[in-house]
């Protein structure tokens, strides 16, 4: 143990109830922040699971196709042309599906590719209508890049493999048309009218999702959309979802179709969660800062306090930054027994709030408080603590380790 | 042939001014002074001669306006702060009129607090000198209490054992006994000067107390900043 940390120790006796509650602030504050951050983190890390449960880490659909360039209109190097803007222009669908899956599936992050037909109708049971979208998929492509499996709250998907005129039906569709597994209802495109035959029931938790979509087998789709062949889009599942935002750009460059990455398609609500998750880490720090003003406080009055001892150390041949290092201790050694306090009670409080029930619906659907375990969390509150507390415990050990002993002496001596 | 008494501390036209604008005093005005290995000195003057600034200065605590201080036969009034840190550190002990004890350590602690710093002895050697110091001033029974928990007098013979600690060439006394009773006074003085005595080491010491002054090897009046 060195002679300045066994000193520092010896001090923080001097000011045992100011230390306290330096303490405190800091326990406060690092338990905070990880809860905070632990709560806010885990609706985000959910709401991003959900999502990519149900439409995938990336979306590629719409052709991007040169448009007409600049033409020559006369005779050769007439100098006449036709002017043209150029670029390029979307071109809705994809119309060869497979070709596509055979080229997206070589990409070394993709895990899975599904092709769906997707059009606007109208869902009517013997209760009501409702205008929605039909989506035609090949179930087992489907289920390996999305949730779908999971998410079926009533009936299976085994009728749906084998039923004809089977389809899923989201839960707020099917609470509101009054339908049941089994049930028969009607889809309406332009005019034709369609049977199909509840095979199940699923929820996702987000309302855009459960209360427009129904899920059909690709080829039932085609006949209802009169569409022999092409997809409206192909749902790419990743290995990295980390990595969705460069793969789209390369798959955008590469196979010249439009590809959206998860962040891209939900920014606004990515946005949402990391301003709340920013705004509760300010909020919460501001007990940390109150523990680096009564941190600054306290050792401003222990340096008050034991310039004698200052003095005589520096007599005894203890340097200036002995000094400072003795009063850095001080802080050192009350920040690191508050921040591991905080983050056990950081710990112990982020397990109880999981445990409070929660129910939540719309833009996913939980029944308790989420909350999640990363070690970040963790770090950040301690590092936010140790900046905010020793910098504020820089003033009063410079300034202890300025004074000088001549002058303390003399002062006390007369 | 005896050994030609070595100088452990030597000072030539010290000046030194206290004091801001107006206010400002000239408290040493030339001071010169020679302090043997193994003698004891005692600077003795009425109040605000400027006693306890010159000792102040010869301790290193202080930094002269004008002169020079050599200790052990290094120059040391215009070195840097540092140098003269560490200088104090192995080469001078201080008792004060208040003992300057550090009262949230034991008595063994606070003699050992100088070696720590010092850092030449290993932890159990500390322990050991520390104890024979403290035995030699009459407290090894009290090694493990609070500073606290001893008498003015204790108290001041801690602080004469601290100031032993790391062999110093000089000890400065400022008023070592000024704030005892007379049986405590002479106590202090002659542990003191005998412990001193026998390492070697130089003493000076500031008194206002005519007895103890008398008991000294060298007596320096001073009035005014000077020697007279």
């Amino acid at each position: 143990m060195s002679p300045n940390f066994r000193i520092a120790l010896r001090f923080l006796t001097a000011k045992k109830r100011a230390m306290l509650m330096s303490l405190s602030c800091i326990v406060l504050g690092v338990g905070l922040f990880v809860v905070t951050q632990a709560t806010t983190s885990g609706f985000q890390g959910f709401f991003i699971k959900t999502i990519l449960g149900t439409n995938g880490a990336i979306l590629i659909q719409d052709k991007l196709q040169a448009t007409m360039r600049s033409i020559d209109a006369g005779a050769y190097n007439s100098g006449y042309e036709i002017r043209q803007k150029e670029g390029q222009k979307y071109v809705e669908g994809v119309d060869y599906p497979k070709q596509l899956e055979l080229a997206v599936v070589k990409f070394k992050n993709v895990s899975a590719v599904s092709a769906v037909l997707r059009g606007t109708v109208v869902i009517r049971s013997s209760f009501r209508e409702q205008t929605g979208q039909a989506y035609g998929i090949d179930l087992e492509d489907h289920l390996r890049v999305s949730d779908l499996g999971s998410q079926i709250v009533q009936g299976s998907l085994a009728d749906f493999r084998v039923q004809q005129g089977g389809a899923l039906v989201g839960r707020v569709i099917a609470d509101k048309l009054q339908l049941d597994v089994g049930d028969t209802f009607e889809i309406v495109n332009l005019g034709n009218i369609h049977h199909y035959k509840v095979s199940a029931i699923y929820q996702t938790g987000v309302n855009d999702i459960d209360s427009v979509r129904v899920y059909l087998q690709m080829e039932e789709a085609r006949a209802l959309f009169r569409k022999p062949t092409g997809a409206t889009y192909l749902q790419v599942s990743l290995i990295d979802k980390d990595r969705a935002r460069e793969d789209a750009v390369v798959m955008s460059n590469v196979l010249q179709y439009s590809a959206a990455a998860w962040q891209d398609r939900e920014k606004s609500w990515l946005g949402v969660f990391r301003a709340f998750r920013i705004a509760t880490a300010i909020t919460v720090s501001v007990f940390t800062l109150i523990a680096g003003l009564a941190m600054f406080n306290t050792l401003a009055m222990i340096v008050m306090e034991k310039t004698k001892e200052i003095a005589i150390l520096r007599s005894m041949g203890y340097t200036r930054e002995d000094i400072s290092r003795i009063f850095l201790w001080q802080a050192a050694i009350v920040l690191a027994i508050g921040t591991i306090l905080g983050c056990a009670l950081g710990a112990a409080v982020t397990y109880a709030v999981s445990q409070v029930p929660l129910p939540i619906t719309g833009i996913f659907t939980t029944h308790k408080f989420l909350v999640q375990w990363s070690r970040w969390h963790y770090i950040e509150a301690v590092v936010t603590a140790v900046a905010m507390v020793m910098l504020a415990s820089l003033i009063p050990s410079r300034r202890a380790a300025r004074l000088e002993p001549g002058d303390i002496i003399r002062g006390t001596a007369q | 042939m005896a050994d030609e008494p070595k100088v452990a501390l030597r000072c030539s036209q010290l000046h030194r001014f206290l004091g801001k604008d107006e206010g400002r005093v000239h408290v040493l005005k030339g001071v010169s002074f020679e302090a043997m290995a193994g003698k004891v000195y005692a600077i003795v003057g009425p109040s605000g001669c400027g006693k306890s600034t010159l000792l102040y200065l010869l301790g290193l605590l202080d930094q002269p306006d004008s002169g020079e201080i050599w200790i052990n036969g290094r120059l040391m009034s215009n070195s840097q702060d540092a140098v003269r840190t560490a200088a104090r550190g192995e080469h001078v002990g201080f008792v004060f009129q208040f003992h300057f004890l550090m009262l949230e350590f034991t008595v063994l602690e606070n003699v050992m607090m100088p070696m720590r710093k010092l850092g030449r002895l290993s932890p159990e050697e500390m322990q050991a000198r520390a104890s024979r110091l403290l035995d030699a001033v009459g407290l090894g029974a009290k090694v493990n209490r609070l500073a606290t928990h001893l008498s003015g007098g204790e108290q001041q013979r801690v602080a004469i054992a601290r100031a032993l600690a790391n062999q110093p060439t000089i000890i400065l006394a400022d008023e070592p006994t000024g704030n005892l009773d007379v049986a405590n006074a002479g106590i202090v003085f002659d542990i003191l000067t005998r412990v001193a005595k026998e390492n070697g080491q130089a003493v000076v010491l500031v008194s206002h107390n005519p007895d103890i002054a008398a008991r000294c090897d060298f007596t320096l009046p001073m009035r005014d900043g000077l020697f007279i």
